[in-house]
């Protein structure tokens, strides 16, 4: 077992835990978007980053990824962390102002209004990219893809063209955190006959 | 060539040992003679732009058609980048060494004429010293040239890269040799961990410390382990590294082979963008020849040491300088950045202990080897050994690529290398380190240009662009520039990266427009400081670096903007307007005639007027007026 310390709490954890979930085992909240235990952990939306102190020395590293080890003093309500996570939030809210469940975890941290305006008032989707790492690695289909890069990012089916490898099992829409891929669903299934056929036959 | 491998009676070139090396280099050097004349003649790219393959042509034709009365038939060497790249094409002439500057096919004749059959100097072609109006004949006599030291460029605009028998002759792979024949592989590291050199690709982490955890991250994991080159050099206004490729790449390939044998590497990768045609085509000839003449592959100089390596393209993505960007994007996937909590050298690339090193670092590698550790440790300052090599460019007179000693002042670099401002004012800031780098104003131009100064001043060495801006330059615009670029580069994986770019953008988008409050500079720091510290890689966690700095020197014209409505700098279209000043306008109609939007007024010969509910705020009329009457408020 390894020993180590968050907000002053000694915690223990196996060889080969984050520190996301030492925490989330001893009952410490830490926010989080695109983590799902189902799939790997991809430390894209930077809600869970938690501050590392040493002495005078300190860091910000995302929880979900950061693999435990003796001795870490992990924080996870400091100014630096809140500042994050506060901006974060903002953005998201202003990015996915349709999504009830981004304003419900923003307002569970006090971020309720947005100095930004949004671009796209229906948008839900923030490209946390789960869908696509559920169908990639509990479905074993790659039905969904991230496309584009940069500020263009989203999620779409593979080179733009509706796929008919989904099953419409629904394993994307479930672990979706902001209930965008309900929408985005029928844009990516394209006729899943050929799939369901196979399927079928076997 | 092939006389040479006979009468070394050589398995066609292929070196066995570092005698045969030395045995080689001797008998080019004696097969050549030193008083041929020889017109150099610099091929870099910036070179090649301004037609420099076109004053080679010329002389070819020059000296084939018209059958000089010279006792010696001149020869013709093209090299890599000289670096006075505002003079180009430059041509020098040897040995005498005369030195000719914005060279044109027409002028060939007349250099042919003057220099190569009557050995006299064509004077309008020289280098005029801007100061004392002196004409300078020589190379070295130069200011540009005699204020820097060239260490890691001392080869480049002299040899042909693509012929290895001219490195072979300028003491090329004789630090490979001295490393397979007299060194152990512990021995290099140990050599590389006393020069003290710092990586050159931005973040000046010890080279000698990363070999060295590599060394113990094998000893955990055992080998394969990889030795790869980060030649995606994508710095706006840099050009270090693409320079090095195309001017000395036996010297990159010699220090990677170098690492590969200290850390017992078999395969090695050498990244480089797609844009960089030139240096890719370099480097494949080098490997070639070096294959050839056993200096790659199996059994380097028959030392039982085996090691080769492929060239990987970028496809063009800035975020794949990024290291661990470049090793999925070698992979095959994506080039996004994975999260960094095992560092390379543990699990790099295919999940293997992998250095990483720019090309840069790479090149300084075989100096080290072969002049020792504590040769190079005395270059520089404590803690930031050995040299620099910088892109000069922006508004500087001469732009173009310099390597000084690390700790020589901003100052000395901008004013007396680059010969300080074209109209002579001092400049107003320099940005070091690129997009991820920051503005130094010039009340710290004394500031030492070393790793640790930079950082200090809020801004970092980065891979060595150096901007210069002066006072018709905004620093909101210049915010403006870095992040429109770094929101086009961005990966789009991490939120803070993805969506705060584009946010912090939109704030200074505001203030250029003359919208904003102080608050907004708070607004601006504080999402900074998030983005600095929630991004996933370096390019997000620097990316709010030029917006920071310029905050920190220039808050003032920030303020300038949004409370007084005015852009100081003339720059930002919304809050300036054009006017014709009557007592200087001398009714030219040149203005008139040029504006696009056809909104300048006035008989000929009388004082022209802008319409300002008009005027696109262009600036052509600025640009053409040749009596300047044309003035911003």
């Amino acid at each position: 077992m390894i020993t180590f310390k968050i907000d002053g709490q000694q915690v223990k954890a196996r060889p080969g835990w984050t520190v996301l979930e030492t925490a989330r085992e001893h009952g410490i909240e830490i926010p989080t978007l695109c983590f799902h235990p189902a799939v790997s952990a991809s430390g894209a939306c930077r809600l869970c980053m938690v501050e590392l102190r040493e002495g005078t020395w300190s860091k910000l590293v995302a929880s979900c990824i950061y693999p435990v080890a003796e001795g870490l003093q992990v924080h996870t309500d400091t100014e630096r962390v809140r500042n994050v996570r506060r901006w974060v939030l903002e953005m998201l809210l202003a990015a996915c102002p349709a999504s009830p469940e981004i304003a419900a975890l923003a307002a569970k941290y006090d971020v309720v209004r947005t100095r930004f305006t949004s671009h796209d008032p229906d948008q839900t989707c923030m490209v946390c990219g789960l869908c696509a790492r559920v169908c990639d690695e509990v479905v074993g289909l790659s039905a969904i893809a991230i496309v584009d890069r940069g500020v263009h990012k989203r999620v779409g089916a593979p080179f733009a063209k509706p796929t008919d490898i989904c099953v419409a099992c629904g394993s994307c829409v479930t672990v979706c955190p902001t209930g965008a891929m309900q929408a985005i669903f029928d844009s990516v299934r394209g006729e899943p006959t050929t799939a369901l056929t196979q399927l079928a036959a076997q | 060539m092939p006389n040479l491998s006979t009468a070394l009676k050589m398995d066609p070139w292929r070196l066995q040992s570092g005698e045969e090396l030395n045995r080689l280099r001797a008998q080019i050097i004696a097969g050549r003679d030193p008083q041929r004349p020889e017109i150099i003649i610099c091929h870099g790219t910036g070179c090649l732009a301004n037609g420099s393959d076109k004053v080679a042509k010329a002389f070819r034709a020059a000296l084939e058609g018209k059958g000089i009365q010279a006792k010696v038939m001149p020869g013709i060497k093209t090299t890599g980048c000289h670096g006075f790249c505002s003079r180009g094409p430059l041509v020098i002439i040897r040995p005498q060494g005369l030195f000719y500057q914005r060279v044109k096919p027409k002028d060939v004749e007349e250099i042919v004429d003057h220099t190569l059959v009557h050995g006299k100097a064509v004077e309008r072609l020289l280098y005029k010293d801007p100061s004392s109006g002196d004409l300078i004949f020589n190379e070295g006599e130069i200011p540009f040239y005699k204020l820097q030291q060239r260490i890691v460029l001392h080869n480049i605009g002299k040899i042909d890269p693509t012929d290895i028998t001219d490195t072979i002759a300028a003491g090329g792979y004789q630090a490979l040799a001295k490393a397979l024949t007299t060194m152990t592989p512990e021995q290099v590291v140990a050599e590389m961990e006393k020069s003290g050199l710092r990586g050159r690709g931005g973040a000046g982490f010890p080279t000698g410390r990363k070999w060295r955890s590599a060394l113990q991250a094998i000893k955990k994991k055992g080998r394969p382990v990889y030795v790869v080159v980060n030649g995606d050099e994508g710095d706006p206004g840099a050009f270090m590294d693409r320079t090095i490729m195309e001017g000395d790449p036996h010297a990159v390939l010699e220090g990677l082979i170098i690492g590969a044998y200290a850390l017992g590497a078999a395969q090695g990768y050498l990244y480089v963008r797609a844009e960089y045609p030139l240096a890719i085509r370099h480097l494949e000839i080098a490997m070639h020849q070096a294959r050839e003449y056993g200096l790659l592959g199996e059994n380097i100089l028959n030392s039982g040491f085996s090691f080769d390596a492929r060239i990987n393209r970028g496809a063009g993505a800035f975020v794949c300088g990024e290291s661990t960007a470049l090793f999925t994007s070698i992979e095959g996937k994506p080039g996004n950045p994975r999260p960094k909590y095992v560092r390379s050298v543990e699990e790099g690339l295919w999940g293997r202990p992998t250095v990483l090193n720019n090309v840069e670092t790479w090149a300084n590698v075989p100096l080290i080897i072969e002049r020792g550790a504590d040769w190079y440790a005395g270059l520089g300052v404590p803690h930031s050994t050995g040299t620099k090599v910088f892109s000069l460019v922006g508004k500087v007179n001469n732009v173009g690529l310099v390597e000084v000693p690390m700790g020589v002042s901003m100052a000395h670099i901008v004013e007396q290398i680059g010969g300080g401002v074209p109209d002579g004012k001092p400049f107003k800031a320099v940005q070091t380190g690129g997009p991820s780098g920051g503005c130094i104003p010039y009340s710290l131009k004394d500031t030492p240009v070393d790793f640790d100064s930079l950082t200090a001043a809020g801004s970092m060495m980065g891979s060595g662009a150096m901007i210069v801006m002066d006072h018709t330059d905004c620093v909101v615009d210049v915010g403006r520039y870095f992040l429109r670029f770094l929101e086009e580069e961005s990966c789009g994986k991490c939120l803070p990266c993805r969506l705060g770019l584009t946010r912090l953008r939109e704030i200074l988008d505001n203030f250029s427009q003359g919208v904003g409050s102080e608050k907004d500079i708070e607004d601006l720091t504080s999402l900074s400081q998030a983005i600095q510290d929630g991004a996933l890689c370096a390019l997000g966690s620097s990316a709010p670096n030029p917006v920071l700095t310029t905050i920190r020197y220039f808050r003032e014209e920030y303020l300038a903007h949004v409370q007084e409505h005015k852009c100081p700098a003339g720059v930002c279209k919304d809050l300036i307007t054009y006017g014709i000043d009557p007592e200087r306008c001398t009714g030219c109609m040149n203005c008139a005639r040029q504006c696009p939007a056809q909104c300048i007024t006035g008989k000929k010969k009388t004082a022209h007027v802008i319409d300002t509910h008009k005027c696109l705020r262009c600036g052509i009329c600025k640009e053409t007026c040749k009596f300047d009457a044309v003035f911003i408020s």
